[in-house]
């Protein structure tokens, strides 16, 4: 089985608010510094990549944000549009559906159209042989999905395609994707956690419901956000004592608390890291808490260094 | 300024709405928790609650149904709730549209052929906005029923809160769209009504598609069309709950920089929307009081003498600068919060160093959410 960052598809997902972007762009990085030609595909329409690099807007448009590293924000109506211009190759067709009003509202209501082509787009980025023509080939694409509950249904979407329409060009074309993403060699899978009770909850359940529903591989779990056990159980009860002896100033006591904070919560957050060693299958990574107030390109990069 | 308690006087309904991973299912449970404290009769809605925590309040189990917290719970607890209660459910939203499919659908035979069409087994998960929609749709059931004096609702996580406001009106421009009305003629795909360009539209269509999916789709969309003024009746009303003044949106939020810009924008736009905000929970703060000023190279001199240990008096001093560093960043992104909401209500909740996993834990919460004002807050936080 191929190492995570040599398959040609990463895709990150995890619960809401535990750094998927900051965890995909990490990876993006790290790939990039390896020589790899790394693209990291973001599906909603907050753009984080390019905003962390302090640039414009990507949009729909494959964007260098530094060596070797592009960045493409995939909008499903642009999707939509690229995919019937591959697909109808008369003009005069393609012309036709576009404009037509009925088939825009089709599109627009058919439960689940916008993810399959959204999947369909990042397919078609991870192609060696693209369809798009002059389109830049690179070696790793890297996914930021969408949140657990909506991720799940996300990845699913070429099944239920290919299961709901029996036969026709729509099935072969979802079985297509259907068989790239569970497709282990090529396809792996990163969750995100953060060392709490309900993201370690969470990221156990949806490793079981991605490994045995969707059938994808899931190559690793990343727990984000750990807090460095900075100080002994023995300088803990020191600082205790100290701290609670009432003599000192009012910083001296407030710096001995904060040590003794920080000493629960590392403590605490350790418990977590145990229970998610013990709940999932794939191998679980740390990162680091990031004490600076923004993460910023370098504290990614420095992330970025730690991550593989 | 003043607390969630005077917030939620005289009102029925309370929506605690944001980003996902904010805490907001811990503070939709502190606020129902605190609310029946003060005698009324308190049900809350909520998505996925940590296990320990419904383990905690004997909910292991909990359902589409409303469960009652045990009131020796609350005894033990040492708090007297004057008669409230406290209930709780969890939100399916499968199990929600499943029932209101069988409300709205004309007959049998329509309403089968909906729960059976594989189209409508993936709609729960695959419509965008169904579960939010259908997290308002049990609300107002709920209040319909008026069995109680206070709804809670922890809305589903989604990666923009926005969806939440948005999924009432996606509902209906689903079940109202063209679309809708498109299969609706029992001639299959209504050629014969369109002039001949949607005849050719529908047979480029199907060489993309295959005639199949045509066929599913059009099945799906005829069953529908029939229950469609069932729902836009129910829809209209929900919109008319959200805007009631008996109801409160409660937006919460996390410190950091992306949680407030969302809050900002959450913010904005329920005031456009003429919906009746009510203040900003931020979860997870690190109070400045607990921090106070201090001169880096005389506390490392007090610390190594107190503690005789120079290395050690080294990093609780980086450790408190980090600290610092923490409560600089919470403030300054709070001020920039504050500011757009123009002094409506802000209630920052400290970080806490442990989970919170039981009732004792909710009212450790609820001490904040509920003080009189910032300066009571503040104070609490120094004295912890």
């Amino acid at each position: 089985m191929p190492d995570l960052l040599d398959k040609r598809l990463v895709i990150v997902t995890g619960k809401g608010g535990v750094g998927k972007s900051t965890v995909a762009l990490a990876l993006g990085l790290a790939a990039a510094a390896e020589g790899r030609r790394t693209i990291v595909c973001e599906v909603s329409s907050q753009e984080h990549t390019s905003q962390v690099f302090n640039r414009a807007q990507v949009g729909f448009h494959e964007v260098e944000m530094a060596e070797n590293l592009w960045s493409i924000s995939i909008d499903p109506d642009e999707a939509m549009r690229e995919y019937l211009l591959l697909q109808l190759k008369v003009r005069a067709m393609r012309d036709l559906l576009m404009r037509s009003r009925i088939f825009n509202y089709l599109a627009a209501a058919t439960p689940g159209l916008r993810e399959l082509v959204t999947i369909g787009k990042i397919w078609e980025v991870a192609l060696p042989d693209r369809k798009v023509k002059k389109a830049r080939k690179y070696d790793l694409v890297i996914v930021d999905a969408p949140a657990t509950g909506h991720g799940v249904a996300f990845l699913q979407t070429p099944r239920t395609f290919a299961n709901v329409a029996r036969v026709g060009p729509i099935k072969a074309q979802a079985e297509g994707l259907e068989t790239f993403l569970v497709n282990h060699r090529k396809t792996g899978v990163a969750i995100v956690a953060l060392p709490e009770e309900m993201p370690v909850n969470e990221t156990a359940s949806l490793e079981h419901t991605l490994t045995e529903e969707v059938g994808v591989s899931v190559d690793r779990v990343y727990m984000n956000a750990l807090y460095p056990e900075r100080f002994s159980r023995d300088e803990a009860e020191r600082l205790e004592t100290v701290s609670s002896n009432g003599n000192g100033n009012g910083s001296l006591r407030a710096a001995c608390r904060a040590a003794l904070s920080e000493t629960r919560r590392a403590g605490a957050q350790r418990e977590q890291l145990a229970r998610l060693a013990e709940l999932v299958s794939a191998p679980v990574r740390t990162l680091p808490f990031v004490f600076e107030p923004e993460l910023g390109v370098d504290e990614i990069r420095r992330l970025s260094e730690a991550i593989d | 300024m003043a607390g969630v308690g005077e917030l939620l006087e005289g009102k029925r309904v309370c929506i605690c709405a944001g980003s996902g991973g904010v805490g907001k299912t811990t503070s939709s449970a502190a606020i129902a928790a605190g609310m029946a404290a003060r005698g009324k009769k308190v049900a809350v809605l909520t998505i996925d609650p940590a296990k320990r925590l419904a383990d905690s309040l004997g909910l292991p189990e909990l359902g589409n149904e409303e469960r009652q917290v045990d009131p020796k719970l609350f005894s033990e607890a040492d708090i007297d709730t004057n008669g409230g209660e406290l209930w709780a459910m969890m939100l399916d939203a499968k199990a929600t549209f499943d029932e209101l499919v069988r409300r709205h659908a004309p007959d049998a035979e329509t309403r089968d052929r909906i729960l059976s069409n594989r189209i409508y087994q993936q709609l729960s998960n695959a419509l965008a906005g169904s579960q939010e929609y259908m997290a308002m749709e049990k609300l107002f059931e709920l209040h319909a029923e008026d069995r109680y004096d206070l709804l809670v609702l922890d809305t589903p996580p989604s990666r923009n809160a926005l969806d939440f406001l948005e999924a009432p009106k996606r509902l209906m421009q689903f079940i109202e769209g063209r679309a809708l009305q498109v299969f609706m003629r029992p001639t299959g795909f209504g050629m014969k009504v369109f002039g001949r360009g949607t005849s050719m539209m529908f047979s480029v269509l199907r060489r993309l598609t295959g005639v199949e999916v045509l066929e599913d789709l059009s099945e799906f969309f005829q069953a529908f069309s029939g229950m469609v003024g069932g729902f836009r009746e129910r829809a209209k009303r929900v919109n008319e709950l959200l805007a009631n003044q008996e109801t409160c949106f409660l937006v919460v939020c996390a410190p950091q920089g992306e949680p407030i810009t969302e809050a900002v924008y959450f913010h904005r736009r329920l005031v456009e929307a003429k919906l009746p905000f009510g203040g900003v929970i931020v979860n997870k703060v690190h109070y400045e009081s607990e921090l106070p000023d201090h001169d880096p190279g005389a506390l490392r001199g007090e610390l190594t003498s107190a503690l005789d240990d120079e290395d050690l008096a080294q990093r609780v001093v980086a450790n408190y600068e980090d600290y610092r560093a923490l409560a600089a960043r919470d403030r300054k992104n709070i001020k920039r919060l504050t500011a757009e909401m123009r002094a409506r209500l802000v209630i920052q909740v400290p970080y806490l160093d442990t989970d919170v996993h039981d009732l004792a834990g909710l009212m450790r919460i609820n001490e904040y959410l509920f003080a009189a004002g910032a300066r009571e807050r503040t104070a609490i936080a120094a004295e912890a």
